[in-house]
């Protein structure tokens, strides 16, 4: 062996951006060979992909668009992936917030706008929460695995809302179109600055989660539970309750998220309000490292990526899940990109001499 | 006894971690026939040293001569292959195997299929060769330790190892187990065998070895015959200087009794037993020791003081009032307060990742009124610990992972201390320290007897109990097994009580 | 409903899930969490597929499948072996690049039918004597080639793990891989090796979706099976042999809702659906409260092994 690998004592910060700033080129270039074998150039679709996503201040406002319910989904992930709780379940949560605002939508069409909308967040948030206690309450009373619970009540929440679609929800006026009715002018959001509301709401949930996460008695319990069990009972923290309480936190923000899509973008219940946010979430709350500034930055990163996804899919016939496939690219070498800040490799030399062996 | 032709030579070994150098130019001899100690401290280089003999580090520099030929290790694979056999101090098997499939385990010679009849009577010949006791078919999950350091060896012996080192392999052991262990390194002898014996216990060393070698700081020191030196000469060189080793135990006025354990009885999550009935009781002022195996209760013991762990039956009455039922901060709030180093010394008590002041804010944070944390007291609280206790870190935001074993309980103890206790319960605070510290931690413990605070501590150290307590409970099975008075006690009264045997002179299970 | 056709169509149905399932317990054994089996799953969905498509030739098409599948789980090996990355976002990735990988490369596809000379290839095969035994014989002995591939690749499997010298290294890798290493097993190839194969195994897992079961080329072809598998792992302990059970049983909870239709039992198709999920569900709970030392993970699972880390 004439190289060896060697655990880095410390790193600057530049060298750590450095490091990450490679793997996205790195990522980029992986995916450009991709595009070549299309026989298409890479570094055009590139170009493109980014006048798809930013192009106009239509397309700005769709990019946006995009970004807020992967925003507000990541935001909530955070606090689950901080206590290292592996909800993958962000789909359901947020088709199970927009399943209980649409509830109130649906039901109580002409109550006062500010009120009708307030409830329907109270219900989204409700729905995502109380569908998320479900695994955390089998986790925090006999440790089942939440991995894979979390991820059945995502298929199970796409069939109720699929049965609900095409049974007691069925619109009786949309000439056999299996869809629910459309909500009431009184159930939409408003828009402020050509987009709707829900960007203030997910820059307000930035500040929040961030002030939760860094600066609260809640949040610093889950940090600790995230990283020994056994500390965390040692101080005296309530164990389940911590797992109950986050997770149902975690869930509620995915649902209000599913409350946002329906009322604003959907403008009814069908199973597209999630549309993939809940596992594109994932991604962009774990290359953030959970911190909810950096989910701010990498939630548009990715909204702009499927974006431009779809647009290049029509400027050049390339399959929209070119964007998925660069996705998971940026996501592999920053995975892999984590090595290289972590641990160095040096040539094998006989080491300088110093002090010290602890 | 011969060193011109050594069976084993390692020359100018070096290895370093990071910026750590953890072996510097290292040199060791070992004959046949021999077995030759390796004295240091924690954090000396014996592990180090260790490990790149047996293939599991490359050595960045320096050569290994088995019977004069150059060999070089890249795995342990390669180090099985030349003869060496390394018993961890953490065993290396698999809990759900038997004690015959942890043998074959990785073996070559046995063909594709694991049920041949060649294997079982190789097994049987070498158990008859070295006397060593073995039930192939037995889980290692329901061995006693013991019984796992025998298949330990059996196993490198039956990879026909003739080098055996053996890292620590008393620190688990009771006394009596010791004594069979030591009769069975001399059998190894015998055989011609070479065994190297890694310890910082200067008794086992002066009884086990033929030579010692002493390293410090990652550096060989010396190397001595065993008719030649003496403990005294040993130690000094293993810390570098003349240390006085005594630890004093200080006289202190009998004061009342602050905590009085009444039959302690808890159920873990099997619903088993595992404490059955404690009674014990400590003063203000007095340190009580606790010896046991590991497994004992001593956790249990610790955890259901703390408030932690589910109390079945029993009282545990502190100044007066009963902790049973109370949330662990209400204890804490009492003045109560309880440090438990896990073997990972991590695993509990302190977040890795966080920084000194998250780690101290830890047991302070819920006396905090509303919804945020105030950090600021912890800031300053955080500077004078770093301060007072000669924490060596590069800040106070700094993430204690990257401290060193000694720093980061000098960070625990620091927080406990700092919060005024009146009960002090402490398991195994000296774990993996060298000898100043430890002796650091020794006088602070007496510093807070004589400021009256009643202690309850918890150690592996027969000798340290004995000098540093003023009475010891033994522990065994969930059970008091005696209390003695430490000043009368002695290791094999200890040792005899740890395995559940009465003698006739402990005061009783109950004794004020 | 439950007639001799019900159960030979659960066996069919649990075919892919059986291999994806023995891949991953495979994966597994190494101490590796790989969740990227429904992304395996896909890769060799769509490259048995395309090269089926292309060249007609089934054994060219099965060989492509395995191949993707262990493409993926190469990157997976890559990243969590070598290059020491978290094992459960490694795999989560590895299901991102799997679906889109499957769809950028189906898209053509979409609609395309599996040609005759690969579907005449996957006929049922009565075996001879075995499929005259009543009840027993037109359930278990009527399939295809596959199917039976999967019976021996579990039997196999179970022989490999439990009887020989490279499945006994194999496990304690899982329970412990310092103790491996010790004992002179290379932990490190050891792990590429299963992990590797598993993927292959998830790779025929997925071929047979859309080889043989749909067969057909659909966009997102395994529908969750992949995760389904995952949870099989945890619902057959570890133990090839039971995987075989838990694979045909879901097989069937996949089917039943499609033939519950024109049956007198009046519910939803949608909310019969629901069925394999909610088992899964339910199986979990009921696995993780009752624990003991054989029947849990391999201890070292989720957990990189690095031998020089101190």
């Amino acid at each position: 062996m004439l190289y060896r690998i060697e655990k880095r004592s410390d790193i600057s910060k530049e060298k750590s951006i450095g490091i990450r700033a490679l793997a996205i080129l790195l990522a980029l270039i992986t995916s450009g060979a991709f595009i070549f074998l299309l026989k298409l150039n890479p570094i055009d679709v590139y170009l493109s992909m980014l006048d798809g996503a930013f192009g106009s201040p239509y397309r700005i406002r769709e990019t946006i668009i995009t970004a807020i319910p992967l925003l507000i989904t990541s935001l909530g992930l955070a606090i689950a992936f901080k206590m290292q709780f592996w909800n993958i379940g962000g789909e359901g949560q947020i088709l199970m917030g927009a399943f209980f605002a649409s509830f109130i939508a649906l039901n109580y069409p002409d109550i006062p706008k500010p009120i009708l909308l307030t409830l329907m967040m109270i219900a989204g948030i409700l729905g995502g929460g109380l569908w998320a206690l479900i695994p955390a309450f089998f986790k925090a009373q006999w440790g089942t695995n939440e991995t894979i619970v979390t991820l059945m009540l995502n298929y199970i929440a796409l069939k109720w809302i699929t049965f609900l679609q095409y049974g007691p929800w069925r619109d009786p006026d949309a000439l056999g179109f299996p869809k629910v009715p459309n909500f009431s002018p009184n159930a939409i959001l408003p828009k402020v600055f050509g987009v709707h509301i829900g960007w203030i709401i997910a820059l307000i949930l930035v500040v929040l989660v961030y002030i939760f996460m860094k600066h609260s008695k809640k949040g610093y319990e889950i940090a600790v539970l995230g990283e020994s069990e056994n500390t965390a009972r040692y101080a005296g923290i309530n164990i389940k309750k911590t797992i109950l309480v986050s997770i149902f936190l975690s869930g509620s923000i995915a649902g209000l998220a599913g409350m946002i899509q329906a009322s604003a973008v959907s403008k009814t219940l069908a199973v597209s309000v999630s549309g993939g946010m809940g596992f594109t979430a994932i991604i962009t709350t774990w290359l953030a490292a959970l911190n909810p500034i950096f989910i701010l930055v990498s939630s548009i990163l990715f909204a702009a990526l499927i974006r431009s996804g779809s647009f290049i899919q029509t400027a050049f016939g390339i399959p929209s899940a070119a964007a998925s496939i660069i996705q998971a690219m940026i996501l592999f070498f920053f995975l892999g990109s984590h090595f290289f800040i972590k641990y160095r490799i040096t040539r094998k030399t006989s080491a300088k001499i110093a002090q010290g062996g602890e | 006894m011969s060193t011109e032709n050594p069976y084993l030579k390692m020359e100018g070994l070096t290895k370093t971690f990071g910026k750590v150098i953890a072996n510097n130019n290292v040199n060791l001899q070992v004959n046949k026939g021999e077995v030759h100690a390796l004295l240091g401290e924690n954090g000396a280089g014996k592990s180090t040293l260790m490990n790149m003999l047996s293939g599991i580090y490359t050595p960045d520099s320096g050569s290994i001569f088995i019977g004069g030929n150059n060999v070089k290790f890249s795995s342990p694979k390669d180090a099985i292959d030349a003869g060496i056999g390394m018993i961890h101090q953490h065993f290396k098997l698999v809990d759900v195997f038997t004690a015959k499939e942890n043998i074959i385990l990785g073996q070559k010679q046995g063909g594709f299929f694991t049920n041949n009849k060649k294997m079982g009577q190789g097994i049987r010949e070498l158990s008859q060769k070295y006397q060593l006791d073995i039930d192939p078919d037995k889980k290692v999950y329901d061995m006693s330790v013991g019984e796992k350091q025998t298949l330990e060896i059996f196993k490198v012996l039956y990879r026909g190892a003739n080098i055996l080192i053996l890292d620590e392999p008393t620190a688990v052991l009771t006394p009596q187990e010791t004594t069979k262990l030591f009769k069975i390194i001399k059998r190894m002898t015998e055989q011609d065998c070479a065994v190297i014996f890694i310890s910082h216990k200067m008794s086992e060393v002066m009884e086990i070895a033929d030579r010692i070698t002493v390293l410090r700081k990652g550096q060989t020191i010396a190397t001595l015959d065993k008719d030649k030196t003496n403990p005294k000469e040993l130690t000094d060189l293993m810390v570098g200087k003349s240390v006085d080793l005594s630890i004093k135990r200080i006289e202190t006025p009998k004061e009342e009794i602050a905590l009085e354990v009444k039959n302690l009885s808890v159920l873990n999550e099997e619903k088993v037993q595992v404490l059955k009935g404690l009674n014990f009781n400590i003063r203000s002022g007095e340190i009580l020791g606790v010896a046991g195996i590991a497994g004992s209760g001593q956790k249990e013991l610790c955890e259901s003081i703390a408030g932690l762990y589910p109390v079945h039956e029993g009282e545990i009455i502190f100044k007066g009032e009963n902790l049973v039922g109370k949330k662990p901060a209400e204890i804490i709030a009492k003045g109560v307060t309880m440090s438990f180093v896990p073997e990972d010394r991590l695993g509990m008590g302190l977040v890795a990742s966080m920084n000194i002041v998250d780690n101290l804010i830890l047991k302070q944070y819920q006396a905090q009124k509303g919804f945020l944390i105030n950090r600021k007291p912890a800031i300053a609280k955080a500077k004078e610990i770093v301060k007072r206790f000669d924490i060596q870190t590069p800040g106070i935001y700094h993430p204690i992972r990257d401290l060193s074993g000694g720093n980061i309980q000098k960070v625990l103890l620091g927080r406990e201390l700092d919060s005024n206790p009146e009960l002090l319960i402490t398991a195994y605070p000296v774990r993996g320290l060298d000898i100043n510290t430890c002796h650091k931690i020794y006088d602070l413990l007496n510093e807070e007897k004589k400021k009256g605070v009643a202690i309850l501590f918890i150690a592996e150290d027969l000798d340290v109990l004995i000098e540093l307590c003023d009475r010891i409970m033994v522990i065994w099975d969930g059970r008091v097994s005696g209390i003695l008075d430490a000043e009368k006690a002695t290791r094999e009264e200890i040792g005899l009580l740890m395995v559940g045997e009465k003698s006739d002179k402990t005061e009783g299970a109950y004794a004020i | 409903m439950l007639t001799i056709s019900f159960f030979s169509a659960a066996i069919i149905a649990g075919t892919p899930l059986l291999f994806a399932t023995l891949g991953e317990i495979l994966t597994q054994k190494t101490g590796n969490l790989n969740l990227g089996v429904e992304g395996m799953m896909l890769m060799g969905a769509v490259m048995g597929f395309l090269v089926g498509f292309h060249s007609g030739n089934p054994f060219l098409a099965l060989l492509a499948a395995m191949l993707a599948g262990a493409m993926g789980a190469g990157i997976y090996a890559l990243l969590t072996i070598s290059l020491r990355a978290n094992q459960e976002v490694s795999g989560l990735a590895l299901t991102t690049f799997g679906t889109g990988f499957s769809s950028f490369l189906g898209q053509s596809l979409v609609g395309q039918v599996t040609p005759k000379s690969i579907s005449n290839f996957f006929n049922p095969i009565a075996i001879p004597g075995l499929s005259k035994i009543p009840v027993i014989g037109p359930i278990f002995f009527n399939h295809d080639v596959f199917v039976y591939f999967g019976y021996l690749t579990a039997i196999l499997l179970g022989i490999y793990l439990y009887k020989t010298q490279k499945g006994l290294n194999l496990r304690a890798v899982g329970e412990n891989p310092g103790a491996a290493d010790a004992a002179s097993i290379n932990v490190t190839l050891y792990k590429y090796v299963h992990i590797l194969l598993g993927g292959a195994l998830c790779g025929l897992g997925g071929a047979y979706l859309s080889l043989v079961y749909v067969p057909a080329w659909q966009e997102n072809i395994t529908a969750g099976r992949g995760w389904i598998a995952v949870a099989l792992v945890i619902f057959a302990v570890w133990n090839p042999y039971r995987a075989l059970f838990g694979a045909y049983l879901f097989g069937g909870l996949d089917i039943i809702g499609f033939r519950i239709q024109g049956t007198s039992i009046q519910v939803s198709q949608y909310l019969i659906d629901m069925l394999p999920y909610l088992v899964t569900i339910i199986v979990l709970v009921f696995v993780s409260f009752k624990k003991s030392q054989e029947h849990s993970p391999p201890k070292g699972l989720g957990k990189p092994y690095f031998r020089e880390e101190r």
